[in-house]
């Protein structure tokens, strides 16, 4: 009954929606809105339990004394703080709460991004070789690319940023839709495994067992 | 003489005179066709008009250059809809308008009327009138309908040869081949193995394959007993995969090594997120991590941080702008449909092998389709194509 | 000189991050002031805004967070100016959760700047939950997802809103995101409501929506910050994306020298161990 339950409900409301996609009727239109509603409302309490999952896995890790405890002592304070300025002193612009997310939240997410800049030079020193033609042709592309999307490379040529949004254009685009294409198919072919019950993974059972 | 002058002068000044003050106006449409649209939800009329013979007048007063739209309800006045100018939604040398935010069972009455290039409005109309309906069946949608009966009779026509013990081929995929390697890598240091199954929610096909893929390392982590982080994004991708790792462990006869901190949940902002992982990645150091989900900026900064700690990496996603950033930093990618892949692959199942026939048949039917499509395009064929528009 | 070249290959990426680092600050403190190039996506956007008559309706939607602010502010910032300069009726929203305080930001500053005067001239509708949703409805009436703007007057009572409907009444959107959201505005403002759509998008997304300018679906791409300082240079008002252009330019040279370097040492260590093992 644990796993036959779940299933059903999941094939029922996966072929209800198949269904309700091809039915125009305001019936419909309203069915499938109390749906997206219900899964608002499912979302929402799991985040209830995310929270009590991050609280006990550092607390676990302070009351022990694990290593590295102290990181996990700072995130259940920020956590406590945060929430508490949220509630007691709401979240609109100026107050407690909106003040921790402009100025440490922001910044600090600003530079976490900003690491992308490092790591794409490393990356790239690392491991663009050209090791073999394909490698080679993408090495050759990369370096044009990234001229053309400069304006040295228009210093250099004014060839470079047109072969550059050639680039983009055709091959990338190319290989980008028929990307696209596999992926579209193996969703259906993942949601349709996943609606007739082959697929069960998502019940904690590997592998339909 | 005289009287001969007279008259001819008072003909002269007659013909100009009722030249000047004409009372001539466009011709409004010939024939007007106001009927349900069809396939939607009882918001929609159709407004169908014949041109005016006075489009192609040389007469500027009379030439027309747009058709007003009136629409009144039972009971009501005539309120301006639309103006369409000609040319403009014509449909087999007919005017089609679909007028929307209609009310349900409610008689809508229409009038058509010519306006010239100097706003001289018809005398006459063309008028109908309609009661919008709601449809069971949206036909526009029929195109995708006989798609999905395809696909799903191929994938019928596959898993039941599956299941009757044809042996199926899929080539091999050097990612998933390299798992083993990575969990006795890990084995063999003494260091865990970290898994992320991406930044999107349990809806996304890929984050469900990402959970298929952590049911089986998980096993096989569970089997060598070695330790297994699992930091997550969305609580609720966590809850079932604390359910996926907990079996794992039970199938493995492990259940005593399980503990719901093996799968935590983090933070659903993005590079908090990433900052948490990096953090762990820097402290734990684990001997293998792996990618598996859906991606967005942060990919790289992910994948630089292992490979700087000098893990073996297996990404794997569907997000194509983020595929040269895993293609860079990691050892083995699995690109697009191979993470979708995985859970046939890694279970060896002959069904879930049926199912990965079916899509590479459905992928040969596409590029088919696609090049008759090119050939009638080329020649500008275009009805082809309108085929498969999806409304 | 084979031990100095793989001990290149190999070096500390702390070293790259140095040198990437300079090449960052140094432009900024110290511009070169390199020419920028227009391009005809961003071109075509310009001309968009730029031949709409005065008093035009135009949507702005800021869907983007604070962690793509450094490379979609620019761009936002010149559009509004853009915008405001042509005496537009600008109506500014977000889609976004994370977007309403980068939105109202971005239209208060650049209205500031401007001179122009909330309720007349630019309205902030702020957030409101379903892209989707949030898009179909202003296509019907806008009062559908807005009744009221950001600080809770009804719409009614904003005097440019009277008279105001839906995307009827609307020239042209522009979606300026770091997601995936400009393909809705496409799918339903677009392919339903028959509105112009323009986007601005972060440089790696904007690949993903060149088949949207092919096909004429969007009229115009601003991608990245080169795009920013395109549109920068074209509006006439030089900002960050403009000044950020050096740094980048620096940077691309900088990892292409390190890509170019690093393969000839690759390939001379390849050559040294061959002949070392034949």
């Amino acid at each position: 009954m644990k796993r036959e339950l779940p299933l059903f409900i999941c094939a029922l409301m996966g072929i209800t929606m198949i269904i309700q996609y091809f039915i125009p009727h305001p019936y419909s239109i309203k069915f499938y809105q109390t749906v997206i509603g219900w899964f608002i409302i499912i979302m929402t309490f799991a985040f209830v339990l995310g929270i009590m999952s991050i609280a006990r896995v550092h607390w676990n890790k302070v009351s022990r004394k694990q290593k590295d405890w102290f990181y996990s002592l700072v995130a259940l304070i920020s956590l406590s703080v945060t929430l508490f300025v949220g509630f007691a002193f709401g979240i609109e612009r100026g107050k407690p709460f909106m003040l921790i997310f402009e100025y440490i939240q922001v910044p600090m997410e600003s530079t976490m991004f900003s690491l992308l800049a490092f790591y794409i030079a490393s990356a790239a020193f690392r491991t663009f070789r050209a090791r073999t033609f394909e490698a080679t042709l993408l090495l050759i592309a990369a370096v044009i690319v990234m001229l053309g999307r400069v304006p040295i490379g228009y210093m250099i040529s004014s060839k470079i940023p047109a072969i550059s949004g050639w680039i983009l254009d055709i091959p990338n685009l190319a290989a980008k839709r028929g990307i696209m294409i596999g992926v579209g198919l193996g969703s259906i072919s993942m949601g349709l495994k996943i609606i007739l019950g082959v697929e069960r993974s998502w019940l904690g059972t590997i592998g339909g067992e | 003489m005289r009287l001969i002058w007279s008259l001819v002068f008072i003909l002269m000044v007659l013909t100009v005179g009722s030249a000047l003050c004409t009372d001539e106006t466009p011709s409004p449409p010939a024939t007007i066709v106001v009927s349900d649209k069809g396939s939607d939800d009882g918001s929609k009329l159709r407004v169908e008009w014949s041109p005016s013979p006075d489009e192609k007048s040389t007469n500027p007063v009379l030439r027309v250059e747009r058709y007003r739209i009136m629409r009144r309800e039972i009971g009501g006045q005539f309120e301006e809809v639309e103006e369409v100018f000609v040319g403009e939604g014509m449909e087999k040398g007919r005017y089609i308008y679909i007028d929307s935010n209609l009310q349900l069972g409610k008689r809508y009455i229409y009038r058509v009327y010519s306006v010239s290039e100097k706003d001289v409005v018809s005398k006459g109309y063309a008028g109908g009138s309609s009661v919008p309906v709601a449809n069971l069946f949206n036909v526009e949608r029929l195109n995708v309908l006989i798609f999905i009966v395809a696909f799903a009779g191929l994938f019928i026509y596959f898993y039941r040869r599956a299941k009757g013990g044809v042996e199926l081929y899929v080539r091999p995929i050097a990612g998933l081949s390299a798992v083993d390697e990575a969990i006795g890598r890990a084995t063999e240091m003494g260091k865990p193995i970290l898994y992320i199954s991406g930044l999107s929610t349990v809806d996304d096909i890929s984050t469900i394959a990402a959970i298929t893929i952590l049911g089986r390392v998980a096993r096989r982590v569970a089997e060598h007993e070695t330790k297994l982080i699992v930091p997550n994004y969305d609580p609720v991708v966590m809850l079932v995969e604390q359910e996926v790792v907990k079996q794992a462990y039970l199938e493995a006869g492990h259940p005593d090594a399980y503990s719901d901190d093996i799968v935590f949940y983090i933070t659903t902002r993005q590079f908090s997120y990433v900052a948490a992982v990096d953090g762990i990645m820097v402290r734990e150091k684990p001997a293998a991590n792996f990618f598996m989900g859906y991606y967005f900026a942060e990919s790289l900064i992910l994948a630089e941080t292992g490979a700087a700690t000098g893990a073996i990496q297996i990404a794997g996603t569907d997000a194509v702008t983020q595929l040269p950033f895993f293609i860079t930093a990691c050892d083995y990618t699995l690109i697009g449909e191979e993470l979708y892949a995985a859970s046939a692959y890694l279970s060896k199942d002959p069904l879930q092998l049926g199912t990965l026939k079916a899509q590479d048949y459905m992928k040969l039917a596409i590029a088919v389709i696609m090049g008759i499509g090119i050939i009638t395009a080329t020649f500008g064929l275009n009805w082809f194509q309108r085929l498969f528009v999806a409304r | 000189m084979k031990n100095l070249l793989d001990k290149f290959l190999k070096m500390d990426r702390r070293y790259i991050f140095f040198l990437v680092a300079l090449g960052v600050i140094i432009p900024l403190i110290v511009p070169i002031g390199l020419p920028v190039d227009i391009t005809k996506p961003v071109k075509d956007v310009y001309d968009a805004i730029d031949s709409l008559p005065e008093g035009s309706y135009v949507i702005i939607s800021l869907d983007y967070d604070p962690a793509t602010i450094p490379e979609l502010d620019p761009m936002a910032y010149a559009i509004l100016r853009h915008c405001f300069r042509k005496n537009l009726k600008v109506i500014t929203m977000t889609l976004l959760p994370a977007g309403p305080g980068v939105a109202e930001m971005a239209t208060k500053t650049c209205a500031k700047l401007e001179n122009k005067k909330y309720g007349e001239d630019y309205v902030f509708l702020g957030y409101k939950v379903g892209v989707s949703a949030v898009i179909l409805g202003i296509g019907e009436d806008i009062r559908i997802p807005f009744p009221q703007d950001y600080y809770g007057t009804s719409i009614d009572d904003l005097p440019m809103m009277k008279g105001y409907k839906n995307y009827d009444d609307t020239e042209i959107v522009i979606t300026i995101s770091g997601t995936n959201v400009p393909a809705s505005w496409v799918a339903y403002a677009h392919q339903r409501y028959h509105v112009n759509v323009a986007s601005g998008v972060t440089a790696v997304m904007a690949a993903d929506f060149y088949p949207y300018l092919q096909t004429g679906q969007m009229v115009g791409l601003i991608g990245g910050l080169k795009g920013a300082a395109e549109y920068e240079k074209l509006v006439g008002v030089p900002g960050k994306a403009f000044v950020g252009m050096d740094a980048q330019s620096i940077i691309h040279s900088l990892i292409i020298i390190l890509i170019i370097i690093g393969n000839i040492a690759y390939f001379i260590v390849r050559k040294s161990k061959k002949e070392g093992v034949g």
